[in-house]
């Protein structure tokens, strides 16, 4: 695989869904017992599981399970969003459930670089801008959501507001270059010299 | 910016290139693979019909989903059996050493690490999960990945990353009786925020930390991941060499030692190394910490009153209400006295040798409450060994505690180890999220072990230093 086949995610549009709440971790966004499995197929279904059903597999009210929300691809949420385990199971269940970019205050380290690995933007903006967009999405739950990653902006309804895509983030989606394994690859030499300058590799 | 630090040291050893996207690249020292997250990246690899790059460098071991009790194969647990061959074959394949549970060499794969001597000062150790901060501990750069970077380090034994910015946590003075480094961790974290180190890798330094032992360290750096930095590490000192030498990598080498240590001595942070923050906690000042919340800042004090979601930061009321409401605690008391039904010691934060002993010391003469149920889960298979030549052991069991084989266990309940219903546990673990522990009713009192082995000889949450001595016949 070449890097031109990785394609680049210049902007995102869709519906929006709103999950509020600050430091959701990732075992809400995913249980680990549906974590025992080898592949990532099948885990949209159980993205939020043990927020939208109960004991007998009853709906509860979340945003993932209300019908208005069914085709929405940008989730937007709060602070700290994700912290908690590495598993890309996280950004696996929300991608493979339809979502293609977040929007939030903040999000945790490893899954916000867990969610670049898959093309998925994590775009930032303060408290008050992200509970505005959240209010909106709640009335407006076909509305229209542009995100541009490059411009580094949100428009929705008559509105456009500024927001943050960090830099290195911005640039592998923007030139799609995301998907480092082969773009690392190609470094062989440089990878070999490295690892000859440090005292406690031995030669391969 | 930092400057000199070993976090800076390290990363420029390492680096190969800056990438075109801004991230540098950086070699990776060793790579730890687990069945959770590993198989997908396999898979990955098998696609784009790549060959893993230095096996020698990738070490693989068994925990998050092997039971803790009947271990014979197939496993009873069919989708545990399944991770468990998939990893079998995927490391046969490669030729990567695999320690399965028929090595004596099973365990957590951050337990296994620094007790093999894998994990060493200036290194870098990646591993698909956060808990990989743990190894930091020896003055390593350590941090946990997500499978599509399993997947970049196995084809090309680097990773693509960007810099952070370094805190030093200083933590001053002498600590208390009865206070150990879970307690430590604990404050910095309820301090800091689970989100205040997110763009920082931490640097534990003062006298409180130097005069831990490894162990202590390692619970510290475990957690800096609960503090939202994806790395923590303590700089290189006698302690840390004294471990390495009597490691199967050292013990029967010391010239490949002694060569190292000149490495290793040089990576360590500068005296006048400049840090982006600095901040100063005071040890002496440190009680047994447990928390009454559902996020590991929810911690307070043992004689401390829980606090009013209205006292707290605006952004943290409202989750303080959640988690009050789940835990079913109640503001203005302190959480002596809740009661527990379960009492788990093991964890990859707090399953090693001194921490069994200091919890086996707490137990000797006492019986596990009628309404617990108690487990002690080793770090490891070695570790297991070395508790049981000790009598360690005949000590938890006959107190009533139930003595198993390594894993991750009901830290996060992948295996039967789970808490049933609304259970309360007594943990050393480091995660007390809603649901963790294999109940999403389940609630979780993150604690030291100690501070565990005291909570299940009462059956709820004690202050270890107010247990009345017992009198034991030799």
């Amino acid at each position: 695989m070449s890097t031109d086949e990785i394609p680049s995610v210049k902007q995102v549009s869709g519906s929006g869904i709103p999950v509020r709440g600050n430091d959701i971790d990732t075992d809400q966004i995913i249980p680990a017992r549906f974590m025992k499995v080898v592949t990532f197929d099948g885990l949209g279904e159980f993205a939020f599981f043990d927020l939208r059903f109960d004991d007998e597999d009853n709906e509860k009210d979340h945003p993932f399970n209300e019908p208005q929300y069914q085709d929405a691809n940008v989730l937007v949420v709060n602070a700290n969003f994700g912290c908690g385990s590495s598993r890309e199971h996280a950004p696996q269940a929300l991608m493979r459930w339809g979502i293609d970019a977040v929007i939030g205050e903040s999000f945790a380290e490893i899954f916000a670089g867990n969610c670049l690995a898959l093309g998925i933007p994590t775009v930032t903006a303060d408290t008050e801008t992200i509970e505005e967009l959240q209010s909106w999405v709640e009335e407006n739950p076909d509305g229209d959501i542009d995100i541009d990653v490059a411009a580094e902006t949100v428009t929705y309804g008559e509105k456009s507001v500024d927001v943050t895509v960090n830099e290195a983030q911005r640039k592998a989606l923007v030139d799609g270059i995301w998907d480092t394994t082969a773009l690392m690859k190609s470094n062989t030499e440089s990878i070999a010299k490295t690892a000859e300058s440090l005292p406690y590799v031995e030669s391969a | 910016m930092s400057k000199n630090t070993l976090y800076d040291k390290v990363w420029d050893h390492h680096k190969v290139t800056t990438l075109p996207n801004g991230q540098d690249q950086l070699f990776v020292g060793l790579h730890l693979i687990h069945e959770v997250t590993s198989p997908q990246a396999f898979g990955m690899l098998r696609e784009r019909d790549i060959e893993v790059a230095r096996p020698d460098l990738t070490h693989a071991t068994v925990d998050h989903i092997v039971p803790t009790d009947d271990r014979d194969r197939p496993f009873k647990n069919e989708a545990a059996e399944e991770m468990m061959a998939e990893l079998e074959e995927n490391a046969r394949k490669a030729g990567i050493q695999f320690d399965d549970p028929t090595t004596g060499n099973q365990g957590i794969v951050h337990v296994i690490g620094p007790e093999q001597g894998l994990t060493q000062p200036g290194m870098t150790i990646v591993c698909g999960d956060s808990h990989t901060s743990t190894h930091g501990a020896f003055g390593a750069l350590a941090f946990g990945i997500g499978t599509s970077q399993i997947r970049d380090v196995l084809a090309t034994q680097t990773i693509a990353m960007d810099k952070k910015k370094v805190r030093k946590i200083e933590v001053t003075g002498e600590l208390g009786e009865g206070v150990t480094a879970k307690d430590i961790i604990l404050t910095i974290i309820r301090k800091l925020g689970t989100d205040g180190g997110v763009g920082y890798v931490y640097e534990y330094a003062g006298e409180a930390i130097e005069s831990l032992g490894m162990e202590g360290r390692m619970s510290i750096c475990n957690m800096s991941i609960e503090g939202g930095a994806r790395a923590g590490y303590v700089n290189p000192d006698e302690t840390t060499y004294k471990w390495l030498k009597e490691t199967d990598e050292f013990k029967d080498d010391p010239e490949r030692f002694d060569e190292l240590k000149a490495y290793w001595e040089s990576i360590k942070s500068d005296d006048d190394a400049d840090y982006d923050d600095v901040v100063t906690i005071d040890g002496s000042a440190i009680e047994p910490v447990v928390t009454w919340g559902t996020t590991p800042g929810q911690g307070i004090g043992i004689s401390e009153p829980i606090p009013e979601p209205e006292s707290l930061a605006a952004d943290k009321q409202e989750t303080a209400r959640r988690a009050q409401e789940h835990m079913r605690v109640t503001p203005g008391e302190t959480m002596a006295g809740y009661d527990i039904d379960v009492a788990f010691l093991g964890s990859c934060t707090n399953a090693r040798l001194p921490d069994l002993r200091a919890a086996a010391e707490i137990v000797k003469g006492r019986q596990v409450d009628d309404s617990v149920r108690a487990m002690v889960v080793p770090g490891s298979q070695r570790v297991k060994a070395a508790a049981e030549q000790e009598g360690l052991d005949e000590i938890f069991t006959e107190a009533g505690f139930d003595w198993r084989d390594a894993g991750c266990s009901m830290c996060l309940g992948m295996n039967d180890d789970q808490l049933v219903g609304d259970e309360a546990c007594a943990s050393s673990s480091n995660r007390n999220f809603v649901g963790r522990q294999g109940s999403k009713d389940g609630r979780t009192v993150l604690m030291s072990p100690l501070m565990v082995a005291a909570a299940a000889v009462t059956g709820e949450v004690t202050d270890v230093r107010e247990l009345p001595k017992v009198e034991v016949e030799q």
